[in-house]
């Protein structure tokens, strides 16, 4: 009897290809250090799943997966990171002993496990492949059982939704526990600390006359460096040129004489 | 039968005043003793009044009962609170009550230095109450209640001054000894409830005749036991030595009226279980017999004046038992010794206690000596009571004992004469060693230091002594007169088989007269002839250190009872501590480890925790994997 | 080729998210692999309904999408709270729970 379903060379190459990409995306994931090549790989590994849904006639899921994972789940992520990770150095040394050693024999183990039981596993019957169900096309068939058999699941889930972004909102609510100065405050505060260095404000980044990119700290007027003069992230990523180079003492200070 | 509504008056005027002595606490404490003693001799006076009305009835209606109100009701068991005085009790009664009011007045000048006299009187009342309940008890249940408090109210008076240890050692000594008796006593009550169905003294003898004589045996055993205990025979006699250190007073009731009597008590009021348990009734003589011996041997090393006449005691009571032992020929003269007994040796006591008094409390006859002077009426009574215990006629001791030794002698064959040769050699060694008794307290140079002042008890310790001293005289004499107690007691007991005469009464007597005779000769040959040391010499032979030390009573008992205890209970503390306390500390330690190890999993990083649900994942895999291969 | 290759895919891929969680420390990171083990599950799914020629397996996935997305959500603002008060986004960080 000729099988039902075959899958055809085409496929084959597809995922014989893609296959080992997105598992090496994956093990890179483990292994890059910064979280942003994380995300980036993770979205790799996503598309090529899409790939894989749309090649095995699961059409709405693909596109769905590109649409939500690849593009709003994994934008969340990555606005997060910008939040909160970019100055977040993150080593790969493990702190805790014994503990990578533990994760990588069990997960050997479950792997290789898992790997040989579905080497073993029979369905039973032969794949029967989607061109039957998909017959009225694959979104409606979802439809069709999305809102027939799977109406309750469907409504519990809509709940569930409606309950994470409420929950989200709670959970990143940020009650002030005091009350916001004023300007009028800060500019008093200011000019009642101590020194009146800061009492007109930050100084702006640049060096006048000479660089004025953000990364390079301001001179103040005794010619040293200030370093409140850069934004924060730059200085947590280490990206700050040393401003000394352009004092005015290393410059020739001699006036030439125009003819 | 007769039912009298008078009977409890006898114990519930002495308990009136015991209770209410201890209820009212230091309030009575300057008339508690006048109380006690006004109560003891009012039940004296009830006793008298129940004689003179048992006096004017004929024989068979003599007893009488009084049922105070039904205790146990089960089923076809049925025990009343009832009292029963037959002619028995009332010899008791008059004994306790009589010789109890005397030691009562007696102790009020004893005692009259002590804080505590009140609370002394309201012990002496209580005992005088449990007494009386014991020998009114119609059957064994009520008696065992009596039983367990003459026990409680001896423990209270002998540790009375416990503020000393080895006072208090000594009550608690006497306490334990009696406790075995005392299981004998609830061991014989199941077996009468068990074998016989009934614990009532008129049950237990209706039903003796049909009842097999095992049964009896067994029966008659745990009596024994209980009299042994109780009445401080061998093998239990440990305690009556120590017992010494209650005030004096309490020894003279615990040794004369109360107490050790109710042993012989006991055996003669079990006459029916006896009379059917020849085997039983055969131990009891033996152990009589050697129990007057053990007493008097131990009675002549004993230099602390109480412990000689304790030992003295111990002799006595074993005559007693002997002649309960001797079957009905020997109830009687068991009973008619215990009273004369208990004149003259409370006379003796009271006396002890009296020169104790005059010396400052030295027990010790070595230190004694030519009292005889300095207090007369003392030496007269106490002498009075020395020829009636070593039984010159016609002082009391003579009529009792000699009829003891006669009946034991005509007891039959080799048993006869092996008894009666027995009580014939205690005569001769009682006579010495109260004779040195006399003689190292009354008689001899004095030997006590000069700072010393011996002097003349106060009158109201000197008459009941004195009274004490008549009784010691005449009662053995008006007792015997035409055998009038024996008749007296005898409806009570089975008829004696006829024995024939092994020796004539006259012979008899002479015989034992003569073994008197060579004992108080060897008594003043070695102490009122030659010197005495006031230090006990050290240069004696073997048998008198045994005697000095009790015969080893107490060391036998340590090696056979105290040490094989306490190395089972040293034993069964270890294996408390190692194996039951190990197994519940072990339960504990078990979930304290595991909790511990198992907290050493709870390091509170997230990542760990994910590490053991992935290797608990993978262990889940491998399960469905070795399943489905 | 056999369809069950999907499958082998599916376990690799879920091994490694597994890893993943345990290994990195980073909070984001290791949410990215608790999404990747979702994914894989996803995978094994969508392979499931083809070999049974029916479409409840993707509708499961379709559901098992909408989990994720809302645990995504409540799971990041979590991150955001933690590191508002403990400027670390370090997961081994947030270990309060020992003591």
């Amino acid at each position: 009897m000729e099988p039902l379903l075959t899958i055809q060379a085409p496929e084959a190459a597809l995922f014989w290809v893609l296959a080992p990409l997105s598992v090496i995306a994956a093990l890179g994931m483990l292994l890059v250090k910064k979280a942003v090549h994380s995300a980036l790989l993770l979205a790799w590994v996503m598309i090529t799943l899409a790939i894989f849904y749309i090649a095995q006639d699961a059409v709405f899921l693909g596109i769905v997966q590109i649409i939500v994972y690849t593009g709003a789940v994994m934008m969340l992520f990555l606005f997060i990171l910008m939040l909160v990770g970019v100055d977040s150095s993150d080593s790969l040394t493990e702190t805790i002993s014994g503990l990578r050693p533990i994760a990588i024999t069990a997960a050997l183990g479950f792997g290789g496990l898992l790997v040989s039981l579905l080497g073993h596993a029979t369905l039973g019957r032969e794949p029967v492949g989607l061109a039957e169900a998909n017959g009225p096309g694959n979104v409606q068939g979802i439809a069709v059982l999305l809102f027939s058999k799977y109406v309750w699941p469907f409504e519990v889930v809509s709940a569930l939704l409606i309950t994470a972004a409420i929950g989200a909102m709670v959970l990143a609510h940020h009650q002030r526990s005091n009350v916001r100065p004023t300007q009028r405050e800060q500019a008093v505060n200011r000019f009642r600390s101590g020194s009146l260095a800061g009492a007109a404000g930050l100084p702006g980044p640049g060096v006048f006359a000479r660089h004025n990119a953000v990364d390079v700290p301001a001179l103040l007027p005794d010619g040293t460096p200030a370093p409140s003069s850069i934004s924060a992230t730059l200085k947590a990523r280490g990206d700050v040129i040393d401003s000394s180079q352009f004092q005015l003492d290393n410059v020739d200070t001699t006036v030439k004489e125009e003819k | 039968m007769v039912t009298n509504s008078g009977l409890v008056y006898l114990i519930a005027l002495p308990l009136f005043g015991a209770v209410s002595l201890l209820l009212l606490g230091r309030r009575a404490d300057k008339w508690g003793h006048l109380l006690a003693t006004a109560l003891s001799a009012g039940s004296f006076a009830v006793g008298l009044f129940q004689l003179s009305q048992m006096l004017g009835r004929d024989v068979e209606s003599r007893p009488v009962t009084q049922k105070l109100f039904t205790w146990i009701s089960v089923g076809s068991f049925n025990v009343d609170a009832s009292l029963l005085l037959d002619q028995l009790s009332i010899s008791f009664v008059l004994l306790i009550t009589g010789v109890g009011t005397l030691i009562h007045i007696y102790s009020i000048s004893y005692m009259a230095h002590d804080p505590d006299r009140r609370r002394f009187f309201a012990y002496l009342n209580l005992f005088i109450a449990a007494m009386l309940l014991l020998v009114l008890g119609d059957s064994y249940l009520n008696l065992y209640v009596g039983w367990e408090g003459v026990g409680l109210a001896s423990y209270l008076l002998i540790g009375f001054w416990n503020q000393k240890a080895a006072y208090a050692t000594a009550s608690k000594k006497a306490f334990v000894m009696n406790r075995i008796g005392d299981m004998g006593l609830s061991f014989a009550i199941m077996i009468a409830f068990a074998s016989l169905g009934t614990v009532s003294f008129s049950g237990v003898k209706e039903k003796a005749e049909f009842a097999s004589e095992a049964t009896m045996t067994a029966l008659g055993i745990m009596l024994l036991i209980a009299a042994v205990g109780k009445s401080a025979q061998f093998p239990l006699q440990a305690w009556l030595g120590d017992a010494m250190a209650g005030p004096t007073p309490v020894s003279a009731l615990i040794h004369a009226a109360t107490m050790v009597t109710a042993g012989v008590y006991l055996i003669v009021r079990s006459n029916f279980v006896f009379d059917a348990a020849p085997n039983a009734q055969l131990l009891v003589a033996i152990i009589g017999a050697i129990t007057l011996i053990f007493g008097a041997l131990i009675g002549t090393a004993k230099d602390d004046i109480k412990k000689a006449l304790a030992a003295s005691t111990m002799s006595q009571i074993g005559y007693m038992i002997l002649g309960a032992g001797l079957g009905p020929a020997g109830y009687a003269y068991a009973i008619m010794h215990l009273i004369t007994h208990g004149f003259f040796k409370a006379g003796m006591f009271l006396g002890a206690g009296s020169v104790m008094h005059g010396m400052n409390d030295e027990v010790n006859m070595r230190k004694y000596g030519a009292l005889r002077k300095f207090m007369p009426i003392t030496f007269v009574t106490f002498g009075l009571g020395y020829l009636a215990i070593i039984g010159v006629p016609p002082f009391a001791g003579f009529y009792s004992k000699d009829m003891l030794i006669e009946t034991a002698l005509n007891a039959g064959g080799v048993k006869g004469i092996l008894l009666g040769g027995t009580a014939l050699l205690g005569a001769g060694i009682t006579a010495f060693y109260m004779t040195r008794v006399m003689i190292l307290t009354f008689t001899s140079p004095k030997r006590w230091d000069d700072n010393q002042r011996p002097h003349e008890s106060p009158a109201l310790m000197w008459i009941p002594m004195a009274i004490l001293a008549v009784g010691s005289v005449i009662s053995g004499y008006l007792l015997h007169q035409g055998k009038a107690f024996k008749h007296w007691l005898e409806p009570l007991f089975a008829k004696p088989g006829e024995h024939s005469e092994l020796l004539p009464p006259i012979v008899v007597s002479g015989l034992a007269l003569t073994m008197v005779a060579i004992g108080v000769a060897i008594a003043v040959v070695k102490y009122q002839l030659s010197e005495v040391d006031s230090v006990a010499p050290e240069n004696v032979t073997e048998f008198t250190h045994f005697a000095r030390r009790d015969l080893l009573q107490d060391e036998i008992n340590e090696a056979l009872f105290m040490r094989p205890g306490q190395a089972i209970t040293s034993a069964l503390v270890k294996i408390d501590q190692s194996v039951i306390d190990g197994a519940v500390r072990g339960i504990g330690q078990m979930a304290i480890g595991s909790g511990s190890s198992l907290r050493k999993s709870q390091t509170g990083f997230v990542r760990s925790y994910a590490a053991l649900i992935l290797v608990g994942a993978a262990a889940l895999i491998a399960a469905i994997w070795v399943v489905t291969q | 080729m056999d369809i069950n290759n999907y499958l082998y895919l599916s376990a690799i891929l879920f091994t490694i998210g597994a890893v993943g969680v345990v290994v990195r420390r980073n909070a984001i990171v290791v949410f990215m692999c608790i999404e990747l083990m979702l994914n894989a599950a996803n995978l094994s799914l969508v392979t499931f309904s083809r070999i049974n020629g029916t479409l409840d397996g993707q509708v499961v996935a379709f559901f098992t999408m909408v989990v994720a997305a809302c645990e995504v959500v409540v799971g990041l603002a979590i991150i955001v709270t933690i590191y508002r008060s403990r400027r670390s986004a370090s997961i081994d960080d947030a270990s309060l729970l020992k003591r």
